[in-house]
């Protein structure tokens, strides 16, 4: 072979391979401007919810695309908040977020979420107060004898700070204080796979990620059940919230009320391992009053 | 007579591709300065207006020693945003690491090219291949499930920290500083070896006194390398290190590094707030270190040659 012949390959080969690429950019482009398209960032926590009824919504509504993505529960406030997308998902009010300005922000609750406190098996204990829970997590305590255990050294593993989990957990686990500096881990998955490995581990996760690999505490003797978040027995839970920068589009609300329907509430909720917001009979307001529906 | 004028007056065709491939060149170059300048300003910006914008004091950032950047000091006023305990953690691990697989690698390449040059090469080389292609969460999963339970039986505590972390970048370096010494060892021009065992130097004598000194800034610049591989992994290392911005202790005791604390806070804070801002900065000491430990390498370069 004669070398320009090969260079005549080399850039045959080269222009195909850009054409093919943008042919199917072309194919596959956001179809945005024939169809409706929703983007929601945000929570991780929230992610696989609005992803799975963001699907089933567009089998029913043709022509519209949900588009979900993580990037956390900041990520998802401050790109909500500055316009950039539909829907912000987080796990926390946006009041209690630092640099998010929230006045413009509607908040749409979809979901509830329990967190109970996850042991290993070997510590033996099955049951702790919110003042033991606190104690343990600001290092008051150090061993679990001191609250009725083993003679065994605490681990604690948080979750990154400023993770949604972390917060609700601080606020009605801890009641308010911080948890000490201690290891910290990026998903309640590796949380859990830990716990379940360290002898004397304790740390904590939604119900979703409760299984009998660990212990899920039970918080002033009330176990971490559904039922009993619905009822307000159980302290630790929190709002699963959808932000809406200002009254949301039309297309953007029916999405959003498709959200909270019976049905989705009724199944896709239950079955990812959230609590239905028409199961709860109590609510929270953001300052922590509690009001019986 | 006419047609030769022209031919003369005109630019022939491998001028034009000449000039042609100069063009081609010159975009791909000057695209990657842009992509290169604009990282550096955009890191630099966002690192900087930490010490600009929000108003904390470089030292307190560089030697403060508790991080928790959501949380107010109430003396001072200042949120609590000692990086102290990262930077240590980092450099840690990096230079364990380093100082660990160094004699390994070495070994390595002297049997590769010295001793058994045919099976070295025939089954190291791909070994060694394979070893950098495996990607860094196989690496950091293997620490998870083998590594940290091992150290944990023991050493006692969680099994996560430094100890973890160096043996699972023992790992992930060795490769780079081999191959790399291997390279080296092999461009020791094989009269040295030839003289050197003319004077009736056994092949020992002529490995540590002629070749290892002549292959010295070549090793060196191999180790700066995986050295700055190590120091920029940030998967496998906050797999195996427990991400507690804690002042070390021990080898043991959960630790953390600049990457894993990046990767773990950068989707839960908020653009332009403060706590986003420090993340920015962790950002940028990684950054200015890449380009330490490119300029050592090239320090190494320039002043390490025998003579």
């Amino acid at each position: 072979m004669s070398k320009s012949h090969r260079g005549t390959i080399v850039a045959t080969i080269v222009a195909v391979s850009i054409a093919a690429a943008l042919g199917t950019a072309y194919a596959t482009r956001d179809k945005s401007a024939s169809g409706t398209s929703i983007t929601a960032v945000g929570s991780t926590a929230l992610q696989p919810f609005v992803e799975a009824a963001g699907e089933e919504y567009a089998k029913i509504n043709l022509g519209t695309f949900v588009n979900v993505q993580g990037g956390g529960t900041g990520t998802g406030l401050s790109q909500v908040s500055q316009g950039a997308v539909d829907l912000g998902n987080s796990d926390v009010f946006a009041e209690e977020k630092e640099g998010i300005n929230a006045n413009r922000l509607v908040d749409h609750q979809v979901a509830v979420v329990g967190i109970a406190p996850l042991l290993n098996k070997d510590i033996g204990l099955k049951d702790l107060s919110t003042a033991q829970l606190q104690a343990i997590f600001t290092g008051k305590v150090t061993n679990w004898q001191q609250v009725g255990g083993k003679n065994q050294k605490i681990v604690i593993i948080n979750r990154a700070a400023g993770s949604g989990t972390r917060a609700t957990f601080e606020k009605w686990g801890l009641l308010g204080k911080q948890s000490i500096e201690a290891q910290e881990q990026d998903s309640s998955g590796m949380v859990r796979s830990i716990v379940a490995t360290t002898p004397g581990a304790i740390s904590y996760a939604a119900f979703g990620y409760i299984d009998d690999t660990i212990v899920a505490a039970s918080v002033n003797h009330v176990s971490p059940l559904n039922k009993n978040v619905a009822s307000g027995m159980y302290p630790i839970w929190s709002y699963e919230h959808v932000y809406t920068n200002g009254k949301p589009k039309p297309e953007v609300a029916k999405f959003l009320n498709y959200l909270t329907s019976k049905e989705i509430q009724s199944t896709l909720v239950p079955k990812l391992g959230y609590i239905s917001i028409h199961d709860m009979r109590v609510t929270r307001q953001l300052n922590g009053n509690i009001i019986k529906k | 007579m006419d047609n030769i004028t022209q031919k003369l007056m005109q630019k022939s065709e491998s001028t034009k591709k000449d000039s042609l491939g100069r063009a081609v060149s010159l975009a791909a170059l000057s695209l990657i300065v842009i992509v290169v300048v604009s990282i550096f300003a955009f890191v630099m910006s966002r690192g900087l207006s930490t010490f600009f914008h929000d108003g904390v004091h470089v030292k307190d950032f560089l030697f403060g020693s508790t991080w928790n950047p959501s949380v107010v000091n109430p003396q001072t006023k200042q949120p609590y945003i000692g990086a102290l305990p990262m930077i240590l953690g980092s450099f840690l691990v990096t230079f364990l690491a380093a100082i660990v697989a160094t004699p390994f690698a070495i070994g390595t390449s002297l049997f590769m090219t010295e001793i058994a040059q045919k099976r070295g090469t025939k089954i190291m080389q791909p070994v060694i291949e394979l070893l950098v292609g495996i990607p860094s969460v196989v690496y950091g999963f293997i620490g998870l499930t083998v590594v940290v339970p091992f150290i944990r039986s023991v050493f006692g505590g969680s099994g996560f920290g430094i100890l973890s972390g160096t043996i699972v970048l023992f790992v992930m370096v060795l490769p780079t500083i081999t191959s790399m010494t291997v390279d080296t060892l092999k461009s020791v021009p094989r009269h040295y070896r030839e003289s050197a065992l003319a004077i009736g130097a056994t092949r020992w004598q002529m490995i540590y006194k002629v070749v290892l000194r002549a292959a010295t800034p070549g090793i060196l610049t191999a180790i700066v390398f995986g050295m700055a591989r190590a120091f920029g992994e940030a998967l496998a290392v906050q797999m195996v290190i427990g991400n507690a911005a804690l002042m070390p202790h021990n080898l043991t005791s959960p630790a953390s590094t600049l990457t894993s604390i990046l990767t773990m806070g950068i989707g839960n804070t908020v653009m332009g707030s403060l706590q986003n801002d420090v993340l920015w900065t962790l950002a940028m000491i990684l950054l200015v270190m890449s380009l330490v430990f490119n300029l050592v390498v090239r320090a190494i370069g320039r002043r390490g040659e025998m003579k």
